[in-house]
């Protein structure tokens, strides 16, 4: 009981905390280079991502933008070779610093992946995993949990009577969205998406798309995309990557009706990529 | 353009004459191969089937419940392997927990904590070529330092231990390949949720490779059964007319049981080891259906 009262506000909280100020940033990329073995694929990258927008990532193929969305949250670690220098600023603290705890910072910036990857397990299970690890055993807080996130994920109606059910029997889209209601579960602060939906067909691709609008009220999200128009539907701010570099990061709007830069008006326009 | 085309085409024709030609003298060849890939597959399915009708015909007459709960005699119609059977479970009991232990942390380590270096790299080619090192190798070994070092004479714990040495290799790579197999994608959404190593470990990683690490295990484990090697090197007695009591007793396992039968100049005595070998082949067939069970199981539940 002790334990209900004491998670329930926090919740409030943060969705409180987060409500307007549209010009706070949750990240500031300053300088960051990235190397693997001896290709550097991360070139002199700086940027703000701001708080509650959907800030989209796009390039072609190589550009370096899953491995940048992947150093958000610090999985290029799991790649031996892979170096880093520079320095990225998670809500004003250094992520890279030697005393910061990577198991913290992914507790805060939740992962979606491109290939939908539930575990093994009953979609139930699938959803309580995260709070589960961070130390959550009683059953009617993990029953509210998973109740909320997967209603958060736009889930919940279609599994709410097979629950106990194998995640795998879920079609491709179901599955995707219960990893975006895993990912809720553990109420994180920012969302990152390595093309969440290139796997998907696209009724499923536009359902993520419509919950990608609905998150963005409580979280930030940072969305990599090889699809242009997704981008244009869905962001509020847009970067373009090319060859490990940003050309431009700009308003979505601005990006895709009068970029400042050539390379992206051939990109955006369909000349190349 | 022309040209090319029709140079092309009647060299297609031209080749396809010959091929033709070609034909039946290929269909021979592929048929002779045939038929010695069969040849040699029923030259070891007639071997093995002239072993089991001789193991049979000779030790069913043998097999009773009376040979399971006798101690060994010196009359044959009253020779058990009872002490035998009894001996290779308390050896099993040892070998079992401590080479799960000690392979499957091995494998754990190796795969998900190790960094992949050049001394990584020497252990895991160390372990692979002790897979092929002779038992009685591991015999001296454990002779060396259970028996004599650590003073645990030649008993039930000092054979575990050399038997558990004995397959470690074998259980540490079947565990790795069974913990290779697992998708990185799972271990990429547990650490991406905040999860430390040892919870992507047990919750993810361990479960998904259990099927597989348990068949590696049963089947080293049957390999165990049916070593005598090793364990005549350490000294385990060959008549053994009483029961291991606790762990430091003396004992015998059911293949030198019966390689003191067969070694006897009694004719009777070769039927009773004949007994005794129908035991281990089922006890062996147990053991391995029951891995292929764990197996088929669980991979139809992924």
């Amino acid at each position: 009981m002790l334990a209900n009262t004491k998670s329930e506000p926090v919740v409030e909280e943060t969705n409180e905390d987060k409500a307007v100020d549209m010009n706070k940033n949750v990240y500031k990329v300053d300088q960051l280079n990235l190397w693997y073995g001896k290709d550097q694929a991360l070139i002199n990258v700086d940027m703000d991502i701001p708080e509650n927008q959907v800030t989209a990532i796009i390039g072609p193929s190589g550009c370096g933008k899953s491995t940048f969305i992947k150093t958000l949250n610090r999985m290029t670690e799991m790649i031996p070779i892979v170096k880093t220098n520079g320095s990225i600023y998670y809500r004003d603290e250094n992520i890279f610093d030697k005393k910061y705890k990577v198991e913290q910072l992914r507790t805060k910036v939740g992962m979606v992946f491109q290939k939908p990857n539930p575990f093994p397990k009953s979609i139930y299970e699938n959803v309580v995993y995260g709070p589960k690890i961070h130390g959550i055993k009683d059953k009617k807080i993990l029953d509210d949990i998973v109740e909320k996130s997967l209603k958060g994920a736009a889930l919940w109606d279609e599994v709410k009577d097979r629950l106990k059910e194998n995640a795998f029997g879920l079609s491709g889209g179901q599955q995707q969205r219960l990893c975006i209601a895993r990912c809720l579960a553990v109420e994180p602060d920012v969302i990152l998406m390595d093309e969440p939906t290139s796997a998907l067909d696209p009724i499923s691709t536009l359902k993520i798309e419509e919950l990608v609008q609905e998150l963005k009220k409580d979280y930030s999200i940072v969305i990599v995309t090889h699809n242009m128009q997704q981008a244009g539907r869905i962001s509020d701010k847009t970067a373009f990557f090319l060859n490990g570099e940003i050309i431009e990061y700009d308003d979505t709007s601005t990006i895709f009706s009068s970029p400042q830069d050539k390379r992206t008006e051939d990109y955006i326009s369909g000349r190349f990529g | 353009m022309r040209a090319v085309g029709d140079e092309t085409a009647t060299g297609y024709t031209q080749g396809k004459g010959k091929n033709a030609a070609n034909i039946s003298s290929r269909e021979i060849k592929s048929k002779l191969f045939k038929g010695l890939f069969i040849g040699a597959t029923g030259f070891s399915l007639i071997v093995l089937l002239v072993l089991l009708i001789r193991i049979f015909t000779q030790g069913i007459g043998f097999l009773s419940w009376d040979f399971l709960t006798s101690f060994p005699s010196r009359r044959p119609a009253d020779a058990g392997i009872y002490s035998a059977f009894i001996g290779t479970i308390w050896m099993m009991a040892v070998t079992a927990p401590v080479s799960f232990v000690l392979g499957v942390g091995t494998a754990i380590y190796l795969e998900e904590y190790a960094p992949k270096n050049r001394f990584t790299g020497l252990i895991q080619m160390n372990i692979s070529n002790l897979a092929g090192v002779p038992s009685i190798v591991f015999g001296l070994l454990g002779l060396t330092i259970f028996v004599r070092e650590l003073s645990l004479g030649r008993s039930v714990l000092a054979g575990g231990f050399t038997m558990a040495l004995l397959i470690l290799p074998i259980i540490v790579v079947a565990s790795q390949e069974a913990i290779r197999s697992v998708p990185a994608e799972l271990k990429e959404a547990s650490y991406g949720m905040g999860a430390t190593k040892w919870q992507t470990t047990y919750r993810i990683v361990l479960p998904a490779a259990l099927p597989g690490i348990l068949t590696g295990n049963i089947l080293a484990l049957s390999r165990a059964i049916g070593e005598t090697a090793p364990l005549i090197m350490i000294g385990a007695l060959t008549y053994v007319a009483f029961l291991p009591e606790h762990l430091l007793s003396q004992f015998t396992v059911m293949p030198i049981q019966i390689f003191n039968w067969t070694s006897r100049p009694q004719e009777e005595f070769h039927f009773v080891a004949a007994s005794g070998i129908i035991l281990l082949l089922v006890m062996l067939l147990v053991m391995n259906s029951i891995a292929v069970w764990i197996r088929n199981k669980f991979q139809k539940r992924l």
